[in-house]
């Protein structure tokens, strides 16, 4: 690669499309520097040529933003389409938002910069990107009419998608579109508004797709239908590592509308028969058909009970584990403890049950590949595409629709993989769908494990050292080596590191059945259940008050730098405090409701929550939910208050429900009731939400939304009822204890 | 593309022998206008409107006509069109989610909108759906009411879509 001057390197394209439409891309953080691409119209079809760009202004004064990230209901794609009109200085109401295609470039690179949620440069530096996108076009529509009425641009200003002259006349960004396209670039990205002018960042705002979503007009990945496609699904092996023996398809082949039926294999699949036919219930219908023999694997007596025995009897062994964190001496501090408190937290497997099944529209020809389908990691979809057909990723065109919910799931490729098996030995365009029974029992599951947690204490009650052990099944992403195994069971990070000078984290990995975890916002909660139910069973057993022993623990505000993230703890005290004052913490109560509190911080966010809760018979019943979170500068504080209204539902129901078992090696659930998936009579009517706004650096709310509210049900239960859970999910096992 | 309506030929049929003889097309109509169904009489509703018409607004979520991901509306009632066959939907009038917006918005799907009850938005056609099966019933509906609407939503989003249908029943009440 030649070496480039800096300076010459043009950081934004322009262009001019048909009908005057000014087009307008800023090349953001690029290491390399390819002369600027094209989008090659054969590899988008038809109905993408026009999409390339961030951003489109058309001669109506309509504009067009592109987001560059898949949208599976967190609002991503409404707030980088805000962040990107706010500096451009248009009015909402002109943007119409559209979905970006997957930007790789033959060089490396990606036109659009980083495309995978969660990676890249972080929130921060995705705004500052994003705003100057908008910002620089602007800056080449203030020439262009500076030009056209010979006058200094510093002289003008802009608004609502028009500039003004001094004198009072205007043009509309639409009537100058042609004459910017031809401005030459700023040498330097333009400065961005002051934050005493925003008038988009910061104003609560509706999803951008609301309309399409009323009517039944937005596409989901599920409801992509290609002219010549064919529908496929797959009877997957049910036995974890199990194999295919042998399998007959004579009854399937007799089934009107069926067109192949194909063995299929990985690697990093489940070995199966792919079913594929004219339409789904053809494919339905057949797979119901086939007689398949399969071989347990290694897995074929594994079961929840037998997990929970190991991870116990790791936990009681010698063998020391994992060192995650030890600050101090932990076990010389126990043996001169005054008191020793020990617990010991279980919690199950869970699915991510999308509400929208796995589904993946893949076109694979000699030369080139296309993917239609809700990839959160489109990188990972197109190196595994590539590495499965041999072919160069640049002719490899991935389109991301919406996607049914995510959670964490589609970040996973693995129905992609399987989608580009089919398709390869049927030899035609082929649209995967998964069943819910088929998400169910071959999700790629969110750890399994117990922790066990010891305090030790003075004669004063105070807490002096903290260990925390946990057994637990280690993620691993498909394919993908992730290191520490720890990562996403434990956070070296995590409460009350950097509080108590002897602290202690040791992991003990469990082999497991369901070998596929993925470490989303679920194993954060993972952890978070077992230490802030742990607090307050301190506070119980001491008699102390269990906000008051937090808030003493946190101490002054302050920055905790621990080796990891680190977090501040006034922030985290500041939502705590909140959450208590506003579910009526310290009130005594002689009606039997009782209340609980518990908070999490984590990338920079900052979480509480709290209940208000009874046990009626068989039911718990949540009087109300109370959630207060900071999580820096929002784009969007509409989308951020959905985000922890339904975050924290979503925790509820997770909480007291959700589990996924294993028995004689397979998965026991089959379908969403069953998996413990909420209904309406069971939520809380309203979640009560406070947003602290601390104007620190934005986080995503979405991660941390249901965390807190796990050990915060708990610890209401218990203050109802005196009967501590510890294993989740909740419902039953407190049922078993009562 | 949806096919073209064609009239009723059983009469024709009538002289193969019983075997060979494809099932008699079924009529239905949809959003208001008449199809025929020539396949599997078996085969649910679901999947004629999705894969037969693209009228993929009416969701598949599930196994077992437990979600409402698919509610429909069939002759103005609320059905899953996932447990529907087409035989046993035959002669009906059904509306989907694509034909519930005339020329404006329905005041339900407005009040979503207003609401911005959305989320992800996949279980949303078939709660917008469920919705107006009860405000027809029940105008004035009660937390019970509402409560007792049994389709999923995954995201957690009832708390915006309980306000959405106390906004869409207040306005449906005024007269628009």
């Amino acid at each position: 690669m030649t070496p480039i001057d800096a300076s010459r390197r043009r950081f934004l394209a322009v262009s001019l499309a048909a009908g005057g439409a000014l087009l307008l891309r800023v090349r953001v953080r690029d290491a390399h520097a390819a002369p600027t691409p094209g989008v090659p119209p054969e590899l988008l079809g038809d109905d993408l040529t026009e999409l390339g760009p961030f951003l489109r202004i058309e001669r109506d004064n309509r504009i067009v933003i592109g987001a560059r990230t898949c949208e599976t209901g967190t609002g991503v794609r409404t707030a980088q389409a805000m962040l990107i009109a706010e500096d451009l200085d248009v009015d909402w109401e002109q943007v119409t938002v559209v979905a970006l295609p997957y930007g790789y470039r033959d060089d490396g690179g990606n036109r659009y910069g980083s495309q995978t949620i969660g990676r890249g440069a972080g929130l921060d530096a995705t705004w500052t990107e994003l705003r100057r996108a908008g910002a620089t076009a602007r800056w080449l529509l203030v020439q262009a009419a500076a030009r056209e009425w010979s006058l200094d641009p510093a002289s003008l200003r802009t608004e609502s998608g028009q500039v003004f002259a001094p004198d009072g006349r205007r043009l509309t960004y639409g009537a100058l579109a042609r004459a910017a396209s031809t401005v030459d670039p700023p040498a330097q990205p333009p400065p961005l508004k002051m934050d005493s002018g925003l008038r988009i960042i910061g104003t609560p705002t509706r999803t951008a797709d609301g309309v399409a979503l009323v009517t039944g007009a937005s596409r989901f990945g599920i409801d992509e239908y290609a002219a010549n496609a064919l529908t496929a699904v797959i009877a997957r092996c049910p036995h974890p590592g199990g194999t295919l023996v042998r399998f007959d398809d004579g009854e399937a082949r007799k089934v009107s509308g069926l067109v192949d039926v194909t063995r299929i294999e990985g690697p990093d699949i489940a070995p199966g028969v792919a079913v594929v036919a004219d339409h789904t219930w053809a494919a339905l219908q057949a797979r119901e058909r086939l007689a398949i023999e399969w071989k347990p694997g290694p897995w074929a007596d594994a079961s929840s009970a037998a997990l929970a025995s190991a991870a116990q009897a790791a936990l009681d062994g010698e063998a020391p584990g994992e060192t995650v964190r030890r600050d101090g001496d932990p076990a010389a501090l126990r043996r001169k403890a005054a008191r020793t408190i020990e617990a010991r937290y279980e919690l199950p497997f869970l699915a991510h049950a999308t509400m929208e099944p796995p589904a993946a529209l893949v076109d694979i020809r000699n030369d080139r590949a296309r993917l239609v389908a809700p990839v959160e990691d489109p990188d990972a979809a197109s190196q595994r595409i590539a590495a499965l057909t041999g072919l160069p990723r640049a002719r490899i065109e991935i389109r991301m629709p919406r996607g049914g919910g995510s959670f964490g799931r589609r970040m996973q490729v693995d129905y992609i993989a399987e989608a580009v098996r089919v398709a390869q030995a049927v030899g035609k365009p082929i649209r995967l769908m998964w069943t819910r029974g088929d998400d169910l029992a071959h999700d790629t599951f969110r750890p399994f494990g117990v922790h066990a947690l010891r305090a030790t204490l003075d004669r004063r009650g105070r807490i002096t050292g903290w260990s925390h052990r946990c057994a637990a099944t280690p993620h691993q992403r498909d394919g993908a080596d992730m290191t520490p195994s720890w990562t996403g069971c434990l956070d070296a990070d995590s409460f009350p590191a950097g509080l108590l000078a002897d602290v202690e984290q040791v992991f003990h990995p469990l082999e497991a059945p369901l070998p596929r975890t993925d470490p989303r916002w679920a194993t954060q909660a993972f952890a978070t259940f077992a230490i802030e139910s742990f607090i307050d069973e301190i506070a119980v057993a001491t008699r102390q008050d269990a906000l008051a022993l937090r808030l003493a623990l946190l101490g002054e505000p302050r920055r905790l730098d621990l080796g990891g993230r680190g977090y501040d703890t006034g922030r985290l005290a500041e939502v705590l405090r909140r959450c208590a004052a506003r579910i009526g913490w310290g009130v005594r109560r002689s009606d039997g409701h009782g209340i609980g509190i518990a908070c999490h911080q984590g990338g920079g966010g900052y979480i509480a929550h709290g209940f208000e809760a009874s046990v009626e018979g068989e039911r718990l019943v949540l009087h109300r939910a109370v959630v207060v979170a900071d999580v820096g500068r929002m784009v969007n504080p509409l989308g951020t208050q959905m985000l922890l209204e339904d975050g924290t539902l979503d925790g509820i129901a997770t909480t007291l429900h959700q589990a996924i078992t294993v028995r004689d090696g397979r998965v026991l659930q089959h379908d969403l009731r069953d998996y413990g998936l909420m209904r309406r009579a069971q939520a809380p009517r309203e979640v009560e939400v406070e947003i602290v706004d601390s104007g620190a650096a934005p986080a995503r709310a979405s991660t941390i939304a249901p965390v807190s509210a796990a050990p915060a049900l708990a610890n209401a239960v218990y203050a109802a009822t005196t009967v501590r859970v510890r294993k989740l999910p909740l419902m039953p096992e407190l049922m078993r204890m009562l | 593309m949806p096919d073209a309506p064609k009239p009723a030929e059983a009469a024709a049929e009538a002289v193969k022998p019983a075997a060979a003889r494809p099932p008699e097309p079924i009529p239905i109509e949809i959003n208001g206008k008449p199809y025929f169904h020539e396949g599997d009489p078996a085969m649910p509703l679901l999947w004629f409107l999705r894969d037969r018409l693209r009228l993929t607004g009416t969701k598949y979520a599930c196994d077992d006509a437990g979600c409402g991901a698919c509610t429909v509306l069939v002759d103005g009632t609320a059905a899953r069109a996932c447990a529907l066959t087409m035989q046993e939907a035959r002669g009906t009038s059904v509306t989907t989610i694509e034909g519930v917006a005339g020329d404006a918005l329905h005041a339900v799907q407005q009040a979503w909108i207003e609401e911005d009850a959305t989320h992800c938005g996949y279980c949303q056609p078939g709660q917008i759906m469920a919705a107006l099966d009860l405000l027809r019933r029940k105008p004035r509906p009660g937390e019970h009411d509402i409560a007792a609407i049994g389709n999923l939503c995954r995201c957690g989003n009832y708390p915006r879509m309980r306000r959405a249908i106390l906004r869409a029943a207040a306005q449906l009440r005024s007269g628009k």
